[in-house]
């Protein structure tokens, strides 16, 4: 008892994370991954509109230098790397690396700021609905009506209400991600609220908004962490499937469905084109994925105990 | 001497399926500054659902019907949820049976003890942790700044409890119910508690309604007994008449269902029957299935009380019968 030292439960779990290689992985790849589009403007070589027609559709560092096409000779053009550009060029003569950087910059904080907004809708639904009894039944049918749609269909319905832009497709995202936040955090309220050392909150005259907002809200919290973390990669998946379709985010402005959607006429042409935004997709999700997870398994028995 | 609470014909009734049982039937109490009351019985004789009545903490199938609950001459019964709420951890506290689930897991001990000091007594923060620290010490925890800054989970169930009881008394309630506090615990930590108990009631003159099926928790630690069976006061007198003349026949039952070390043989007599569920009905005295001098008026006449010696009552038919003759 007494060798234990005091610790933030919320600090304790995120070292039990660090001693996870897989998650660790994960948690630093989304760390460099954050902020290398952060700091795009400085690491990206080119901007993200800047064209040049010379070098349209150019292989990266894999392709075959300059010099060795010298030696080699008789070589396509269109097979040699353009110096500097590292991921090759788009049909315009972009940079797919710069555009790559910028492009994260708007999945990523797409993610996280509709992530966010369902996520503060979301667990204020299913506060009350889980505390206050006659409140349940309303909250929560609504919440049962934006669950039946299918999600991207309902992200659809909206921004064919609003019109297209990467606001109206943050907040399609976000409406939709807020049932499954209110259902979770509404279950795990009804659970709490029977905990003794609620009844016990009360028995010492503390008021509901403290009852909600300091002891259950904090023993929400590793639910929410868990599910927010998961959300992420959906809310990922949703923007670049909206900007695939067309409606998410607008061209020129790149973001890796867009990227994705541009690429398909040049598939064969150039098959890097597609594959590199869509690897970054990949890695995004399954990171977020993994390190959601894993937090799970940290967060729910330690804190039972 | 004043009266801390004053509970009168109190029925409370629980929701069950759309209908209404009565789990409180009319139960009826004093009780005193500096007094420990202990109230006795199986479980579901009503004796938690007394304390929630009281703290206003009932579930929501459970209602007050009638009857009337004095706190310091305030009526409870007819108080709005928020005036309520002032007065619950102010004026009366509450000690939970399980102290391994009645804190909150996530906060520090220092937090939730200044919580309601800082509430209730207008203190600082500052203030209210010099308080927490001075109660910890109260209730013999051994470096208290330390403990402050801990998790519930780094503590041991008797140390929780403890706090608990510290976490109660800082507010210095006029009223303090524990509802079974020693139960979840040994018995060396058991005598502890009560010992506390008895020397924090006197520090701050707090009335304290103790709630136990544990006949020799309450020879340790009650000055009187309530005796609940299925929702009526059955008997209520000092301790020494209660464990020395007892007169109810569920009483005298109760008596005698505990095993006595003296002897060679454990001689444990159990109360024949069952516990009556609340659902059913039974007329007239609630004991009388289980009752073997039951007789045709106990099963339809409810009894009324009866005075046998100063301050102790009893309600049988028996007994009258016998007294009047």
């Amino acid at each position: 008892m007494e060798n234990v030292k005091r610790k933030n439960p919320i600090k304790t779990a995120f070292q039990k994370l660090l001693k996870n290689k897989m998650a660790t992985l994960c948690f630093f790849i989304l760390l460099v991954e954050i902020l290398m589009v952060i700091f795009a403007p400085v690491i990206a070589p080119y901007g993200y509109e800047e064209q040049d027609p010379a070098i349209r559709l150019r292989p990266g560092f894999w392709g075959i230098h300059e010099e060795e096409a010298l030696a080699m000779g008789g070589v396509n053009p269109q097979d040699i790397y353009a110096e500097g550009h590292i991921l090759g060029t788009d049909n315009y003569g972009r940079d797919i690396f710069s555009r790559l950087l910028y492009g994260g910059r708007i999945s990523l904080m797409v993610g996280f700021v509709s992530t966010a907004m369902g996520l503060a809708v979301g667990v204020i639904c299913g506060l009350l609905a889980g505390y206050y009894k006659q409140l349940d039944n309303p909250i929560m049918r609504v919440m049962d009506i934006l669950f039946t749609f299918p999600g991207i269909l309902l992200a659809m319905l909206i921004i064919a209400m609003f019109g297209v832009s990467t606001f109206n497709a943050m907040l399609a995202i976000s409406i939709w991600s807020i049932p499954s936040f209110a259902r979770m955090v509404r279950g795990r309220v009804l659970q709490l609220k029977e905990e003794d050392y609620i009844m016990a909150t009360r028995s010492l005259g503390a008021t509901d908004a403290r009852i909600l907002l300091i002891h259950i809200l904090k023993n929400c919290l590793p639910t929410i962490i868990v599910i927010a973390t998961m959300r992420m990669a959906t809310s990922i998946i949703s923007i670049s499937t909206l900007s695939y379709l067309g409606m998410g985010v607008t061209p020129p402005m790149p973001e890796w469905g867009g990227m994705i959607a541009a690429a398909k006429e040049y598939m064969w042409q150039r098959p890097s084109m597609i594959f590199i935004p869509g690897i970054a997709v990949m890695i995004t999700v399954i990171c977020f994925n993994i390190l959601g997870d894993k937090l799970r398994d940290i967060l729910d028995p330690s804190l039972r105990d | 001497m004043g009266k801390v609470l004053e509970v009168k014909d109190l029925v409370t009734t629980f929701r069950i399926d759309k209908k209404e049982y009565e789990v409180l039937r009319g139960v009826s109490f004093d009780l005193n500054e500096n007094e420990t009351l202990c109230m006795v019985g199986e479980s579901g004789c009503g004796k938690s659902v007394t304390t929630l009545s009281v703290m206003g903490l009932l579930p929501n199938n459970g209602r007050i019907v009638s009857g009337s609950i004095k706190l310091n001459g305030q009526e409870l019964t007819t108080m709005s949820p928020k005036e309520l709420n002032a007065l619950r951890g102010k004026q009366m506290g509450m000690i939970f049976q399980e102290p391994m689930t009645a804190l909150n897991p996530l906060l520090t001990i220092g937090r939730q003890m200044t919580e309601s000091l800082m509430l209730h007594r207008g203190m600082s923060k500052k203030e209210a942790m010099e308080t927490a620290k001075n109660y910890l010490e109260k209730v013999g925890i051994a470096n208290p700044e330390e403990r402050l800054k801990q998790f519930p989970f780094q503590l041991s169930g008797g140390l929780r409890q403890r706090i608990m009881i510290a976490m109660v008394m800082s507010v210095q309630p006029s009223l303090l119910i524990a509802d079974e506090p020693t139960t979840a615990l040994d018995v060396t930590i058991q005598k502890q508690v009560l010992v506390l108990l008895n020397k924090l009631k006197k520090d701050v003159s707090t009335g304290v309604l103790f709630i136990t099926h544990d006949l020799s928790v309450v020879a340790e630690i009650a000055d009187r007994v309530i005796v609940l069976y299925s929702g009526r006061k059955v008997e209520e007198g000092t301790i020494e008449q209660i464990f020395a003349k007892p007169q109810h026949p569920y009483t005298i039952g109760l008596m005698n269902a505990v095993p006595n070390v003296d002897l060679d043989e454990f001689d444990i007599q159990p109360i024949p029957g069952t516990f009556p569920n609340i659902t059913e009905d039974i007329g007239g005295c609630r004991f009388h299935p289980r009752c073997p001098y039951a007789t045709e008026r106990c099963r339809r006449e409810v009894p009324e009380m009866l005075e046998t010696e100063p301050g102790h009552f009893v309600y049988c038919h028996k007994i009258e019968e016998e007294q009047s003759k």
